[in-house]
């Protein structure tokens, strides 16, 4: 893994709510160039919420979200995807109107040029949906919309992804499925900010880990420092499988 | 049984019903037969082949408009209440550029020194049409106009309450307050009297199996599916069209595709603003202009828009073409002044029966 000095992303003591409801009462996570870090906590923790901070989607009430050193604290989200994040948010993460390869220009929206090399450098990658490219997205199974959703995110090459619980309501085999491509994904040289329900399937891929609750930072450590911690088992992991 | 059927609570239970007892997917096909069969049934009975004709030009009028209200449904999610005032609108602003007339006291006119008509041969009539290039020039001047003005009216309404986060209840409210201004605006300028682009009289063609159609409603038709397939292309072929239809799916992840929202917005207004301008003029060569038949047009509109499936535009074109002929037809029957209440019934009995329209496909 690659390490430099200053993280690829960096988010500190954010505040950030909907409306007057504040979910995040000041959290601060970092990623490093390259890494993969999951954050792991209770329903109702904030994680959704904090990557929709991130991502611009709700503002930021306080504190700083920086990317590669540069403040992009309240960039709408449109903005963020040209500074090189991505992000795939947890339902609805697929034009379900749209065919699969329109759904996929989408994403490279903002390509100016090699927007058809990247479409089957795409299609390489998830073969599954390139034989169906023209069919609407809707149509899709789970596992596969996944899949669309997670290629729609890498069409404009970035430099973070931002996963929100890719592995919810998919079956066993499906979630192997998907991990194993988030991990070729990440092989690639992208770092990947992801939030989990199945946090010991995460975190065992994962580098570092982070344990949210109640909109603040519980915990944070290297993934398997967290695996083998008996307060996050007892929480968040459940019993071993 | 007529105490049972006015209540509407009653209607809408009977209405799920058939649908829970027949399924979806029968009701559609009875429904789609009954369509294409009453369609066809028209066009060759020869007493009603005449306004099965009559039918289609007006639905094709229709239907620009119809494409231009589910354009901006399915970018902004809310019905467009000054459509029709909108496109008449813009009809009388393609009047002013031909004319350059502006009423100045009851049945008295004043006229501005220049205007397109002073261009050589501009009135002279292409054709067995009624009408020179001049109208053609005044159009697309009233095409620029109506785009330049839908952007600027949602910069002025829609984007503030866009911002407030108001509610879908808000934006109808809104736009018919915009459509009773616009109505108002050509009361103002233009007075009530109806007007025509052109004086003296048209004569019809006669055409096989006993059809009489005037020049003019050939061009109408031919523009409005002309226009349709463009928009069609447009939305289906280009990635701003692709853009516009992946924003009326979710919004939220267009932006996340890095999509800039507020800029499919302004394009919707200024294609819609487009359509809104070629279907007003298109309707006052068909009928006339007059400040109240915007609003008159209105529920056809919604009808064309809601049968074919609201926020898409092959759909709006289908139910426009059938609410036409409808609505023609119907005077064999019914006299003329029922016109607006066939389309009313065939609104009434899709929202009860498919609500999602003949080609909503969103499940």
């Amino acid at each position: 893994m690659g390490v430099s000095i200053l993280p690829v992303l960096e988010v500190k003591d954010v505040v950030a709510g909907y409306g007057e409801v504040e979910i995040l009462h000041g959290v601060s996570i970092k990623v490093d160039e390259g890494e993969v870090v999951t954050i792991i906590g209770p329903n109702g923790a904030g994680k959704s919420t904090l990557m929709k901070a991130v991502f611009g989607l709700i503002p930021v009430k306080k504190g700083r979200i920086t990317f590669k050193g540069r403040d992009v604290t309240g960039s709408p989200p449109e903005k963020m995807v040209r500074f090189g994040l991505s992000y795939v948010p947890q339902s609805e993460n697929a034009f379900a109107t749209l065919s699969i390869q329109e759904n996929l220009e989408m994403g490279g929206f903002i390509r100016r040029d090699g927007l058809s090399e990247r479409l089957n450098w795409a299609y390489e990658l998830f073969p599954d949906i390139a034989s169906r490219r023209h069919e609407r997205a809707g149509r899709l199974s789970g596992g596969q919309r996944q899949m669309l959703a997670l290629a729609r995110a890498l069409m404009l090459d970035p430099q973070v992804l931002l996963l929100d619980e890719p592995s919810a309501s998919l079956s066993p085999k499906m979630v192997e499925a998907i991990f194993e491509r988030v991990a070729q994904i990440n092989r690639s040289g992208v770092a990947i900010l992801m939030v989990e329900q199945n946090a010991r399937h995460a975190l065992q891929f994962s580098r570092r880990g982070y344990v949210l609750a109640m909109g603040v930072n519980r915990l944070e450590g290297a993934a398997d420092e967290l695996l083998e911690s008996a307060e996050v088992g007892k929480l968040y992991l459940g019993a071993e499988p | 049984m007529t105490d049972a059927v006015s209540r509407p609570a009653d209607l809408v239970g009977r209405a799920q019903d058939i649908r829970r007892r027949y399924g979806d997917t029968a009701v559609t096909a009875a429904l789609w037969l009954l369509i294409v069969g009453l369609v066809l049934w028209s066009a060759l009975n020869s007493d009603t082949r005449q306004l099965f004709v009559n039918g289609v030009v007006v639905g094709s009028v229709f239907a620009l408009g119809a494409i231009g209200l589910t354009l901006i449904y399915g970018i902004l999610k809310f019905g467009n209440f000054a459509h029709g005032d909108l496109m008449m609108l813009g009809a009388y602003f393609a009047f002013f550029a031909l004319t350059g007339r502006v009423s100045e006291r009851p049945r008295f006119d004043k006229e501005l020194p220049w205007s397109l008509d002073s261009l050589p041969g501009a009135v002279d009539r292409l054709g067995d049409l009624t009408f020179g290039y001049g109208l053609i020039i005044a159009a697309v001047v009233a095409v620029a106009v109506m785009a330049a003005l839908s952007i600027g009216l949602d910069r002025l309404i829609y984007r503030p309450l866009r911002r407030r986060g108001a509610g879908i209840v808000i934006f109808a409210i809104a736009s018919l307050g915009v459509a009773i201004a616009a109505r108002s605006l050509m009361l103002i300028i233009w007075g009530p009297e109806p007007r025509s682009y052109v004086t003296g009289i048209h004569k019809a063609q006669q055409y096989p199996f006993d059809i009489r159609l005037k020049t003019d409603q050939i061009f109408i038709f031919a523009v409005a599916v002309g226009l349709a397939v463009l928009v069609y292309l447009l939305l289906y072929r280009t990635k701003l069209g692709k853009a516009m239809r992946a924003m009326s799916d979710n919004p939220d992840l267009a932006r996340v595709s890095g999509i800039n929202t507020d800029q499919i917005i302004a394009w919707t207004w200024v294609i819609g603003g487009a359509l809104v301008a070629v279907a007003g003029v298109l309707l006052a060569i068909q009928a006339q202009l007059n400040p109240q038949l915007g609003f008159v047009i209105l529920l056809p509109l919604f009808a064309s828009a809601i049968l074919g499936g609201i926020g898409n535009p092959i759909g709006a074109l289908t139910g426009a073409l059938v609410v036409g002929i409808a609505q023609e037809v119907a005077v064999e029957y019914f006299a003329p002044g029922y016109k607006s209440g066939v389309a009313f019934v065939i609104l009434i009995v899709i929202l009860l029966l498919r609500p999602r329209g003949l080609l909503g496909a969103r499940v």
